[in-house]
């Protein structure tokens, strides 16, 4: 059988950087630019063309190639910038192709937002209609839905409200509850599970499994591993812009789980290297490890973390203190530790030799994000301080311990197992 | 195309959208929820809600007579002074807003262009419609004052689509160049209140075009717009504003022109819309 998509080579690319002349940037700053560019080669005609600031191409997706047949359900998955998103707008047009070839049987309708072109101003009932046609259905098959959609969306007392003076739980619903409702024959969907409290989730995902077994072709992007594995029967990973792999779910989400890229488990001074120091102590390694001190290969929500600290004591009598900070990426601090819980050693002079200092990160804390570790160690009487900022970086994926049966985003920093209980009162 | 072989679509680097045209038809609807969103959006939370239609033009005509009829004493022969400036000032605010909506709609509906594929044309079309719908609520106005100075058209208001069709035209031409430009240079929003407020001094609306001088004549034709507005009151006025075609040819020339060449544009840049807005 023909697949109903096919896409040969696909690429596309953005152009960065500060001289935006293909871009965009406003007519004054073509304009000055420009002249600025004139200016120079005045003053410097000999100077090489290279030498002025160049377009910088990023290459979002490149050489991707692969084909779907009818009725398939495909996860696509891949960390932040892999250019999955890229490549569900050039599946729904939104954008163009900067080269290759993509051909599609069918009708396709993408959802890569919930609720796009709601507006606030208008009730439940006129988004209704208006993002139905947004989403490509006519005004014959919205009317035809209409009562389903409400019934799904749980809205119908406020629905001659105007959306704005919704909760966002239930502005949420009823975008869902529109989008579910298409029937393409070809669906792309971008990360909408994410979306409202877990009882409405089950009910989504329910809505997309039922849209999966009616032989409908179905694109998924998640970053969410047990929405994929229990969606989708083949997955294509992608990495920095390529397909690197592509087959049944289970390889490409090892795959995923398993790619540990620009992630830094360890970090390690050779014997008289430029370790970092103070007078009294040298750092010799600083690395992520499981409980029997090997080093962690993936880190997901349920694993539990050793930071082991491992440092020499140059002068006898030093006292050491340690301290562990936890960043986000966004650089803001999420957690810190001092040692001055440790039972042998904290506080009590040390004589020289090596010693290994152990932190214990427990499992069900962390979210699956990234985060980066930064130590500090002091020397005596907790100056002469020694920092190594970002020591560690670590990716943590996500796990199923917490979530349960929760299919969605957890907000926040971390993402605690907190104890719940409900009892009749 | 029978059921089992549905259409196939095709997309490459730098080849234009084929079927661009069938994708327009398809979308239709889309451009009349536009639309319906656009007017019912405005009127919410007004308590005069739709007659804003009817009174913004009512009180425009109403300084434009104060103004040019009782200060500046400009002559109106025999047409009533109202009336002669509400047949100019439908197809002038017309154009002026669905220009001025146009050239905004684009970036106004970013979150649009950037998360779901349709034709983009449908987006200044709709705000062309939207402007359309206001010209015919206004025209109640012009059609009370008519009754009022009892001064009703004869058989030449059947020319009257001919240049509604023009005046759209024209819009619609200038807001796709100005749609499709503002995406990438959003320096075109600040120009555009200039050019609405110029053009209200160069165009025929608080006077008539016969007072210009003869030898001016061409000159001031160069504006697209006066073709257009001696083209509704020779319509609507019983002919007192007489054609004159140079005027009236050269506005089709350049609308039709400006029109062509604008869809052109518009598709040549629409693909990348989503990149830049």
């Amino acid at each position: 059988m023909d697949p109903v998509i096919s896409v040969e080579n696909l690429s596309k690319q953005y152009v960065i950087g500060h001289r935006q002349g293909e871009q965009g940037g406003s007519l004054r700053e073509l304009i000055s630019a420009g002249a600025g560019r004139f200016a120079r080669r005045l003053f410097n005609p000999l100077a090489h063309r290279s030498s002025e600031r160049t377009t910088e191409l990023f290459h979002a997706l490149h050489g991707v190639s692969f084909q779907v047949a009818q009725g398939e359900r495909i996860g696509i998955i891949g960390r932040n910038g892999a250019g999955k998103s890229t490549l569900l707008k050039l599946l729904s047009r939104i954008t163009e192709p900067s080269g290759g070839r993509i051909a599609i049987r069918g009708r396709v309708s993408s959802l890569l937002e919930v609720g796009t072109g709601f507006h606030p101003e208008l009730t439940g009932r006129e988004n209704i209609y208006l993002n139905g046609a947004i989403l490509g259905m006519s005004r014959a098959e919205i009317r035809r839905k209409f009562d389903a959609i409400v019934d799904f969306a749980e809205i119908d007392r406020f629905l001659d409200t105007p959306v704005k003076r919704y909760s966002s739980g239930m502005y949420v619903r009823l975008a869902f509850a529109v989008a579910a409702h298409l029937e393409p024959e070809i669906l792309i969907v971008d990360e909408v599970l994410a979306v409202g409290d877990a009882q409405f989730q089950k009910k989504c995902f329910g809505k997309m499994e039922e849209i999966g077994q009616e032989g409908r072709t179905v694109l998924f992007v998640s970053h969410n591993m047990t929405a994929i594995r229990s969606l989708c029967s083949r997955a294509l990973l992608l990495h920095q812009g390529a397909l690197v792999l592509d087959d049944d779910v289970a390889t490409a989400i090892d795959g995923y789980l398993g790619g540990s890229c620009e992630q830094v488990h360890r970090l390690e001074w050779s014997e008289g290297a430029a370790a970092p120091q103070n007078s009294s102590a040298l750092l010799r390694r600083i690395a992520a490890c499981d409980r029997n001190g090997v080093l962690l290969e993936t880190i997901t929500t349920d694993t539990e973390l050793q930071i082991e600290i491992v440092f020499a004591v140059k002068s006898a009598g030093a006292s050491i203190g340690l301290t562990l900070i936890v960043h986000d990426t966004d650089n803001s601090c999420v957690f810190s530790s001092i040692n001055n819980s440790e039972p042998n050693w904290y506080g009590a002079p040390m004589p020289v030799g090596t010693y290994r200092s152990v932190c214990i990160i427990p499992g069900r804390l962390l979210n699956n994000r990234r985060y980066t570790v930064t130590v500090n160690l002091f020397g005596k009487s907790f100056t002469d301080l020694v920092t190594v900022r970002e020591a560690l970086r670590l990716e943590v994926l996500d796990g199923v311990a917490v979530r349960r049966d929760y299919f969605g985003e957890y907000g926040g920093y971390l993402r605690p197992d907190l104890e719940w209980s409900t009892a009749r009162v | 195309m029978s059921e089992n072989q549905p259409p196939v679509t095709i997309i490459e680097a730098g080849q234009s959208v084929r079927h661009y045209w069938r994708d327009l038809w398809r979308y239709r609807e889309l451009l009349f929820f536009l639309c319906w969103r656009d007017i019912l959006v405005r009127y919410k939370q007004t308590v005069l809600g739709i007659a804003w239609s009817i009174l913004k033009p009512f009180l425009t005509m109403v300084v434009f007579t104060l103004i040019f009829s009782r200060l500046a004493k400009l002559p109106a022969g025999n047409v009533p002074y109202p009336v002669m400036v509400f047949a100019a000032l439908l197809p002038w605010q017309f154009i002026a807003t669905a220009f001025t909506e146009a050239g905004m709609s684009l970036t106004g509906n970013a979150n649009l262009i950037s998360k779901v594929y349709f034709p983009r044309m449908i987006i200044p079309a709709s705000t062309i419609l939207v402007s359309l719908v206001d010209l015919l609520l206004a025209s109640i106005v012009l059609l009370g004052l008519m009754f009022w100075y009892d001064f009703l058209p004869d058989w030449r208001l059947a020319a009257l689509p001919l240049f509604m069709l023009l005046a759209a035209a024209s819009a619609l031409a200038a807001g796709l160049w100005v749609a499709a430009l503002n995406v990438r240079f959003r320096d075109v929003a600040n120009v555009i209140p200039f050019v609405i407020q110029f053009s209200l001094f160069a165009s025929p609306v608080g006077f008539r075009s016969e007072v210009v001088p003869e030898h001016l004549r061409i000159l001031f034709s160069l504006n697209p717009l006066v073709g257009v507005i001696d083209g509704f009151r020779w319509a609507l006025l019983r002919g007192s504003a007489p054609l004159y075609w140079p005027a009236l040819l050269y506005s089709v020339l350049l609308v039709s022109v400006l029109l062509l060449a604008g869809i052109r544009y518009f598709r040549i840049t629409e693909k990348r819309f989503a990149d830049i807005i």
